[in-house]
């Protein structure tokens, strides 16, 4: 086989030093009647070049973002990818290492967790990052458990504006702990949580309120007084942001957020059909101690050198067992890396530049679309980079004929009941042309 | 006072002004920013972001990496953790842009080819472990564990027999088990090992009961021994109304030689970042899709993909417990899996776990007169030896471990599983050249004699290190976990 | 003072002063857990059963919980192990105490050790 190195006489001189004839008399603990017989129902062995083949057939049936405009969203997202993080992710080194358990020989991963670190808290204005998590769904369930465990409650007040699939991974969650959730219903106008049905809520049950800023919609919600109201009856503030918009938007932690999540993939991830990118996840000082997964922290070697190792490890798995504050072993440590990468090329000042280039490409693709006849925006809140339009319009079938144009359009909301929405995303990656073009054939297509 | 560590923070390399990337032109026509977003939610102090040229940056993490170990560099067996050989031409085929650049939310017509991958995959999964119908959404091995816990879970309460909480678990396992366990509520019941190094049978039927959920068993366990006993715990788990979980993570030892479905196991997840050569990225991303029986099909988290003619689709199972996470999982990881297993076609799978329980083996024998063997019979892909012998010579695993690394070596697993003193834990894996194994052999030997010897050579390790041992207690007593800007 | 000191089979150390109990780890102990890297503390006014964990005590790859050797209410912690958890190894019986208990009735110390006794035990463990 192409990666197994042992020769015939290899394994002839193997199986006689332990006194065997066969392979096979290596598996004589298995009982007999379970051996599978014959070969297992698969195909291959295919040879490299066939392999690319295959994948070049697989890719062919797919309509990409290279090759078609994309103005897709709704929690993944085509930004630009600066071209060296490929090249260091690529390296053999990062690739293929292992979790840093031994801190002496796996000091690159152990730093770059650390710089990861301390640009989430940099972004997000808290005190600590984790090394990263599954995605950012996942973490902001992990963050509501967490919630429950420091308040000792077991309710938990959600956004109806927090992205459905979200929404659906922590229900999920906590209806496996037994933790009830309570769902805030935003007002149809605006887009955003209804602040006049706050007062018929469990304030004082709730181990936490949720915001995701900007929300499902694109809309910026108005945290202070959710903020005000849990935080007063003793419940923890939770936000789920997008990292992009923390270049312009004001910090959570400015904001007294106390557990701040989101998902990475904007910072330098490919879209992948939806993964691998990674969730983040930080707090506030004082809840440290209860963060689920990996942290890095600094020290120094026997010589006094600056070092860095995994700490905190009390809280893990693999030491409290079933008291951990969470199961979660291997996280996203890669894709970590690679946002590292992307924020460090992009800077201070370019970081700021893709927040306001999105921010203004979409309005002006806002803005364009509503000078169509029949489209109107769907709420009036102000929006970031995503924005929802109405219209009495079969968007699928709309849809299916930008596809023929060479552009895949907006997510239709039907599927998450809302007929006639349709939600477009705008990234710095789109130009002008490619807006005004869009505009131009879907007016055709609609009036 | 702190030494300068061999590479700065990148941070430390910023210049004001300095940057690494430029956009193209903004080329709309500008609001202004307050018009667009009121004044109120507008940072005021931009993210103390570093500002470096590109050169910098790919000069910094080079730098970093050459402070790292990994498969490529040398030789890596960590015990459960199945480090093998990563082949490039996966890296190459999931970059191509019909893979990369497609969106989770593409009209499905628009996405065949990764439909027709997730397919697949789904069905060689099925095949590989004996089993029904898989979800790829989990995406690690403790997220794979969690999903299926709860598809367990839903299908005792769907049967009305949600009073099944509690969950069997050897002593012998990986913490994520229980902690997986406490994820979903359920209690655990530790079932302890017999002097064989397998569930002790006799134990199991006194835990087993109407309140029994299952048991959740990795075969071969982490003392790299496959329980022969498996089809009798399966017979006293199912008598008692539980189901039977796999735990994947040392499944490099049975591909198309034992299939878990076979044995009686009801839920298989595969670590794919294991088994399947997906690199680990130095903690990740992995994949964790779960494979179960005929009757567990209709809970699996979803979307799943069914296959209709020859048009693909995504489909959420009947009584799906719902979503673990966002879209379908780790595509670009399991797509890597789908790679290896096509690469590598039925028999050359069954060679991989062949060859791969073969050098354990061989490593084991040639080891066992240096270091004790605290269950000597035929292991699988990887063997538990015990440092124990070192402690009257003042030396203890950790200081062999560390004094491996002065070879070029990455440690075996240590101190795991609990259940062996001083546990040091091989996996060889199956893409290691014969002299690498022997070399490693010889250096354990130096080291089990300098232990005698030289033992301050032991103690004292590494010595050639980037930086030598470092200082766990300062770090978790007082927690620097992040840079901060000098005022 | 030290003769006063009782300890527990589990080697928390006990000193009695009045319906107000101390409680700490022992030498022993704090060497056979290694350095300790943070103190999970009880809250003031928490109630606790003799037997019951009422404080964790986390080494760098270990955790373990002290035993209350009585029942009774949480009268004072030792704030400064916040700070400094490595006072438990470097002041086992001192400065690195843990808790204080507030008992109902008299004491129920016969179950447990004096010093001579506990050595005599530490022997045999």
């Amino acid at each position: 086989m192409r990666y197994l190195p042992l020769t015939k006489d290899e394994k002839q001189e193997m199986l006689a030093s332990l006194g065997l004839n066969s392979v096979e008399e290596l598996f004589q603990d298995i009982p007999k009647e379970s051996m599978f017989q014959g070969d297992l129902d698969l195909p291959g062995p295919l040879s490299e070049a066939e392999l690319l083949r295959h994948f070049q057939e697989l890719a062919a049936k797919n309509s990409d973002a290279t090759e078609y405009v994309s103005f897709l969203g709704a929690g993944a997202y085509d930004h630009l990818i600066p071209s060296v993080i490929k090249h260091i992710v690529g390296r053999g080194e990062f690739l293929t290492a292992y979790t840093p358990y031994q801190p002496e020989i796996t000091q690159g991963v152990l730093q770059s967790i650390f710089e990861y670190q301390t640009m989430i808290c940099e972004l997000t204005g808290m005190e600590a990052s984790n090394a990263s998590m599954y995605d950012g769904a996942s973490a902001l369930a992990e963050a509501c458990l967490m919630a429950c465990a420091a308040t000792r409650r077991e309710l938990v007040i959600l956004p109806s504006t927090l992205h459905p699939e979200w929404q659906d991974v922590v229900r999920l969650y906590l209806e496996n702990q037994d933790v009830a959730i309570v769902t805030m219903p935003y007002d149809e106008q605006t887009g955003i949580v209804d602040l006049q049905s706050l007062d018929s809520l469990p304030w004082a049950e709730a181990a936490c309120v949720v915001v995701q800023q900007p929300n499902f919609f694109g809309l910026l919600e108005n945290v202070s007084a959710l903020k005000e109201r849990i935080q007063g009856n003793g419940g923890l503030f939770v936000m789920a942001v997008d990292p992009i918009s923390l270049s312009l938007l004001k910090s959570p932690g400015e904001q007294g957020a106390d557990i701040v999540v989101g998902d990475g993939q904007s910072l330098g991830q490919a879209m992948g059909f939806g993964g691998p990118a990674f969730g983040f996840f930080a707090t506030s000082g004082k809840l440290i101690r209860r963060m689920p997964g990996r942290v890095a922290g600094e020290t120094v070697d026997v010589d006094g050198r600056r070092a860095f190792v995994l700490t905190l490890q009390t809280r893990e798995q693999h030491i409290r067992r079933e008291k951990a504050t969470s199961n979660i072993c291997s996280n996203q440590a890669l894709n970590a890396l690679a946002a590292t990468i992307y924020l460090s090329v992009l800077g201070k000042q370019g970081f700021r530049e893709v927040g306001y280039h999105s921010l203004q490409k979409a309005n002006y693709m806002k803005q364009r679309l509503l000078e169509i006849p029949g489209l109107s925006a769907a709420f009036s809140a102000p929006s970031f980079r995503e924005f929802a339009i109405k219209g009495a319009v079969d968007w699928k079938e709309v849809n299916r004929r930008l596809l023929d144009q060479g552009f895949i359009g907006g997510l239709p909301l039907a599927r998450f009941d809302l007929p006639d929405v349709v939600l477009f995303s705008v990234t710095e990656a789109r130009t002008k042309e490619e807006i005004d073009s869009f505009v131009s054939i879907l007016r055709g297509l609609i009036t | 006072m702190t030494k300068r560590a061999a590479v700065p923070l990148i941070f430390e390399r910023s210049t004001p002004g300095r940057r690494g990337y430029r956009l193209p032109e903004l080329d709309v026509p500008e609001t202004p920013l307050e018009e667009l977003i009121p004044q109120e939610y507008l940072r005021t102090d931009a993210p103390e972001l570093p500002e470096v040229s590109e050169l910098e940056v790919v000069r910094h993490y080079t730098q970093l990496s050459r402070l790292n170990h990994g498969v490529d560099v040398g030789f890596y067996p960590l015990g459960s953790c199945t480090m093998k050989y990563n082949p490039r031409v996966h890296e190459d085929v999931v970059s191509l842009p019909g893979l990369r650049a497609i969106h989770p939310y593409q009209p499905e017509e628009t996405v065949q080819g990764a439909l027709e991958l997730m397919y697949n995959l789904g069905e060689y999964l099925a095949a590989i472990s004996g089993l029904s119908k898989a979800s790829l959404q989990p995406a690690a091995g403790a997220h794979g564990e969690l999903a299926g816990l709860m598809v367990i879970k839903r299908y005792h309460n769907h049967r009305g027999e949600g009073h099944r909480t509690e969950m069997i678990v050897p002593d012998s396992a990986h913490g994520t088990n229980p902690a997986s366990c406490a994820m979903v509520g359920y209690k655990v019941v530790e079932v302890p090992s017999d002097e064989r190094g397998g569930v002790d049978v006799g134990a199991l039927k006194k835990l087993v009961g109407p309140n029994t959920a299952g048991l959740m068993l990795t075969n071969p366990n982490t003392l790299g021994l496959f329980d022969e006993n498996i089809c009798r715990i399966a017979n006293i788990v199912h008598e008692a109304g539980g189901l039977l979980y796999y735990d994947g993570a040392n499944a490099n030892a049975i591909m198309g030689i034992v299939r878990p479905g076979d044995t009686g196991f009801d839920v298989v997840h595969f670590n794919l970042h294991k088994t399947f050569s997906t690199p680990h990225g130095g903690g990740g991303p992995g994949a964790g899709p779960i494979v179960v029986s005929k009757e567990l099909a209709p809970f699996l988290p979803g979307p799943v993909v069914e296959k209709e003619g020859d048009q693909y689709r995504f489909v959420m199972p009947e009584h799906s417990i719902g979503r673990l996470r966002s879209f379908y999982g780790n595509f670009l990881v399991y797509a890597k899996a789908y790679a290896y297993i096509l690469s590598h076609g039925p028999k050359g799978l069954r060679e991989v776990s062949e060859t791969a329980v073969l050098h354990a083996n061989y490593m084991m024998n040639r080891l066992k007169d240096v270091f004790e063997l605290p269950y000597d019979r035929i292991c699988m892909h990887e063997f538990v030896l015990s440092g124990s012998g070192l402690k009257e010579y003042g030396v203890r695993t950790l200081d062999l471990a560390k004094r491996l690394s002065d070879f070029g070596y990455h440690a075996p697993t240590v101190y795991f599983p609990l259940v062996v003193e001083e546990a040091i834990m091989i996996e060889p894996t199956e893409t290691e050249p014969k002299s690498t194994l022997d070399e490693f052999i010889e250096v354990m030997k130096q080291i089990a004699q300098e232990a005698k010897d030289n033992p301050e050579m032991l103690t004292t390790a590494p010595h050639h290190t980037p930086v030598r041992r470092v200082d766990e207690a300062r770090a978790a007593r007082h927690p620097v976990l992040r840079w901060q800007k000098e005022q | 003072m030290s003769e006063k000191l009782l300890y527990t089979k589990e080697h928390e150390w006990v000193l009695v002063k009045g319906n107000i109990v101390r409680v700490g780890i022992s030498d022993y102990a704090q060497n056979e857990l290694g350095d300790i890297v943070f103190v999970d503390l009880p809250s003031v006014g928490d109630v606790v059963e003799e037997g019951e964990g009422f404080a964790v005590l986390e080494s760098v790859k270990a955790v373990s919980d002290v035993y209350a050797p009585v029942s009774g209410k949480i009268v004072a912690v030792n704030e400064a192990l916040d700070d400094s958890p490595e006072l438990v190894n470097e002041s086992p019986l001192e400065q690195g105490w843990i808790a204080e208990i507030e008992i109902d009735g008299p004491a129920q110390t016969g179950d447990l050790m004096n010093e001579q006794e506990y050595a005599e035990y530490l022997k045999g463990v």
